[in-house]
């Protein structure tokens, strides 16, 4: 992504910019194509034994209806009784719902001295339900991670990965195949995370992967298409420059938001105190594309037993020039095992 | 819904990263190993109860503990050499890797267990103590009397874990039956002068290939199903990111390279994630000039604990501190499997070191016993104590903001 790139990244905050038309020369021979890494983990992983030979499919079948009608009953009784599908606060603050989700949205989750990461679980849940194709950069944990706690939250990834709704990347193991697999590698498709060993930090393989990944084929008939990443910072520890990270999503939005008319999601960490100039130049210039913000803080007095945090929503509204004033709402959680509850700032059980 | 996941996982290729219940029984014969009650991982004992206690139960297996050493390394070697001698008395497989001592002189100084009986003869001392002081009824303040004592120190209940004496080494006996396997950089830079690692500094690549040789060849791998006996590998690696690995990151503030010690540490969870094994890592973090490397650092291990010694600081002398030695500051404690991760109640630690025993504490402070009124010094000294030992990534920022 040097010169020759075809859109160029004017000013950032400008929407036209992303209704440009993007080609990119070398996806389209990709397209139609199995994505690389499906590939790779089918041969890293030999024949399971003969215990682990039952795949669940049937199982799954059974339990996660995929019949519309049946779904969005579920997910209405799921949000009157509490049921664990997603965070159904969370979804009431945000004014959202798996029946009908929002397309062409860019949000950004930010989290400072705390984790976000059970933001990133939300809308994994919330976007599998509402029946987008979902593209999942996992960067942070192991795939086991993820699916336990979409377990807990009424999802099972595996059965959305053999449907072909999920595409997930777990960071860690195809970092490992790159890291310790033979030459193998250079005689099919790049590894989505070849910077990693190359001396370009360059992120198209990574965008590639997503296009690929998230490009309807004719077949399937999933509603917007869905990128996930948790988390970006990790691709800044990995090696990529600030400017190439920002390319990459400048890249993802405008195939993903734009002509596709999709969603994407991103948690990064930043911190006001950080020495990470390049993290901060990131999250700033991320904070200025989003559609909308959630910020996630840890009390500045430190540990509560019944707060976690705060969460501030900042709803965008500036960006779709109508002269009005961003819309910012902020609230304190408490993360449960299977829930998170949300409260006005001071009606947490610790006061009242 | 377990055997769906069970199955599952075991189908995706199996990582040992996964919940008990998925595992089987097979897993947790394992000697010295329990399951989370919290997230069902495996958890290992990181050779000091009162650490496990902090960290949630203990190290889980397939994750990454890092220390931050304190100024001279003089503590962070002894929660080394505890890791590496829990392992000693377990039975488990041991992978030590250093730049500046040998490892074989590390294994050499390891300490060595309390027996149960020299356990008991310590306790029995504590708790004739303890009765003395109850039978004497209290003559004012009675209504005291009736409340349960404070444990100072976090304990476990269960036998997991053990205690080791300072003043004595192991015996060679204990190591017998213990397979190791050493990584001493100098040997190694000697025996294979060109290895070929990719955009990471050599020292750094090295390690991880004979990581990544011993996990494969001795079956540690999660994923190929192993016949023989499953075993945990404890991985200790002793100042990572020091000169001496050949890393420039502590002697510079914009550090040529400041990408390997990342992609080190990334690349060495993806193995720990796959595998039956645990890694303690110690970091020189004081030296490191850059704070940024220090963040993502953080950012990508498990669990970080940062040991702050008095030594040389003017708090060895003041009366607040006179019972520790220096402060345990918790900066991250893992999520596993679970939205919300096991948080302690307790954030003020300090640790001690006894004749022979090292220990974690809750801080608190002395009591005031002067007949003079000097209040305000001791309110303004607790009061920086307070700011001092500011809790798992929660800074106190200052008096003046209030949340609620």
């Amino acid at each position: 992504m040097g010169e020759d790139k075809p859109c160029s990244r004017m000013n950032p905050t400008h929407r036209e910019a992303l209704e440009l038309p993007s080609r990119n020369p070398t996806a389209d021979g990709n397209a139609g194509h199995n994505p690389d890494w499906t590939r790779s983990r089918g041969e890293a992983n030999p024949a399971p034994p003969a215990g682990g030979a039952i795949r669940p499919r049937s199982a799954h079948a059974r339990r996660y209806n995929t019949s519309p009608l049946l779904r969005s009953l579920k997910t209405a009784c799921s949000l009157r009784g509490g049921s664990p599908a997603m965070f159904a606060e969370l979804n009431e603050l945000l004014n959202a719902s798996p029946q009908r989700p929002e397309t062409g949205k860019f949000t950004l989750l930010r989290d400072t001295r705390t984790d976000g990461s059970f933001l990133v679980h939300h809308f994994l849940s919330f976007y599998l339900r509402a029946g987008c194709k979902v593209c999942f950069v996992a960067l942070l944990q192991s795939f086991s991670h993820y699916n336990i706690i979409a377990q807990k939250l009424g999802v099972s990834l595996t059965a959305a990965e053999e449907r072909g709704q999920l595409v997930f990347l777990e960071g860690l193991k195809s970092c490992l195949d790159l890291w310790f697999g033979e030459q193998e590698e250079q005689s099919g498709k790049p590894s989505p995370l070849q910077f990693i060993s190359k001396s370009t930090s360059d992120l198209k393989a990574l965008f590639d992967f997503v296009q690929v990944s998230l490009t309807p084929a004719s077949s399937d008939s999933w509603k917007g298409p869905v990128l996930l990443v948790d988390d970006l910072s990790v691709l800044l520890s990995l090696g990529a420059t600030p400017v190439a990270v920002l390319d990459f999503i400048h890249y993802c939005r405008v195939v993903v938001c734009s002509q596709l008319k999709g969603n994407i999601v991103v948690l990064v960490h930043s911190n006001e105190d950080s020495e990470d100039e390049e993290n901060e130049l990131v999250v700033n210039s991320l904070c200025h594309h989003s559609d909308l913000i959630l910020w996630v803080e840890g009390l500045a007095t430190g540990f509560c037993k019944d707060v976690h945090g705060q969460i501030k929503i900042t709803r965008r509204v500036s960006l779709e020039l109508t002269g009005e004033q961003d819309v910012v709402q902020i609230y304190q959680y408490k993360i449960q095992d299977k829930n998170v509850t949300f409260f006005a700032r001071g009606l947490s059980a610790a006061v009242l | 819904m377990a055997a769906a996941a069970g199955g599952a996982a075991r189908g995706r290729g199996a990582t040992s990263f996964q919940r008990k219940a998925a595992a089987g029984s097979r897993l947790a014969t394992v000697a010295g190993t329990r399951p989370s009650v919290r997230h069902g991982q495996l958890l290992l004992s990181s050779g000091l109860p009162s650490l496990d206690c902090v960290l949630g139960g203990g190290i889980a297996v397939g994750t990454l503990l890092l220390i931050e050493e304190d100024k001279y390394g003089f503590y962070s070697s002894l929660l080394f050499k505890y890791f590496l001698a829990e392992g000693v008395v377990c039975g488990h497989d041991l992978f030590v890797a250093s730049a500046k001592e040998h490892p074989d002189s590390i294994l050499k100084e390891l300490p060595a267990p309390l027996l149960d009986e020299q356990r008991n003869e310590l306790g029995e001392e504590a708790t004739a103590v303890k009765s003395e002081d109850f039978q004497d009824s209290m003559k004012i303040a009675w209504r005291y009397q009736n409340l349960p004592k404070m444990e100072a120190s976090p304990t476990t209940s269960t036998k997991f874990g053990h205690y080791y004496d300072l003043s004595k080494t192991m015996s060679p006996e204990l190591f017998q039956p213990i397979k190791w396997h050493s990584f001493y950089l100098p040997e190694e830079l000697s025996l294979q002068p060109t290895v070929k690692t990719r955009s990471m500094n050599s020292a750094y690549g090295r390690l991880l290939l004979s990581i990544q040789r011993i996990i494969s060849q001795e079956g540690f791998d999660g994923s190929d199903p192993q016949k023989k006996q499953k075993n945990i590998l404890r991985i200790g690696i002793q100042s990572l990111g020091s000169l001496l690995w050949g890393d420039d990151i502590c002697c510079s503030d914009t550090p040529e390279d400041i990408h390997s010690l990342t992609k080190f540490l990334y690349v060495l969870r993806g193995l720990l994630r796959k595998s039956l094994s645990a890694c303690v890592i110690t970091i020189p973090a004081h030296l490191i000039e850059n704070k940024a490397i220090m963040e993502r650092v953080t950012n990508l291990s498990d669990t970080v604990v940062g040991l702050e010694s008095f030594i040389g600081s003017e708090r060895e002398t003041n009366p607040l501190y006179k019972d520790y030695h220096g402060l345990v500051h918790v900066r991250r404690i893992p999520q596993l499997n679970s939205l919300i991760c096991d948080v302690s109640d307790m954030k003020d630690l300090a640790f001690r070191l006894k004749r022979k025993l090292f220990t974690i504490e809750r801080l608190h402070l002395p009591p005031d016993l002067s007949d003079t009124v000097s209040r305000t010094s001791k309110q303004e000294l607790a009061g920086s104590a307070k700011l001092l030992s500011s809790g798992c990534g929660a800074m106190a920022i200052g008096k003046k903001h209030l949340d609620f």
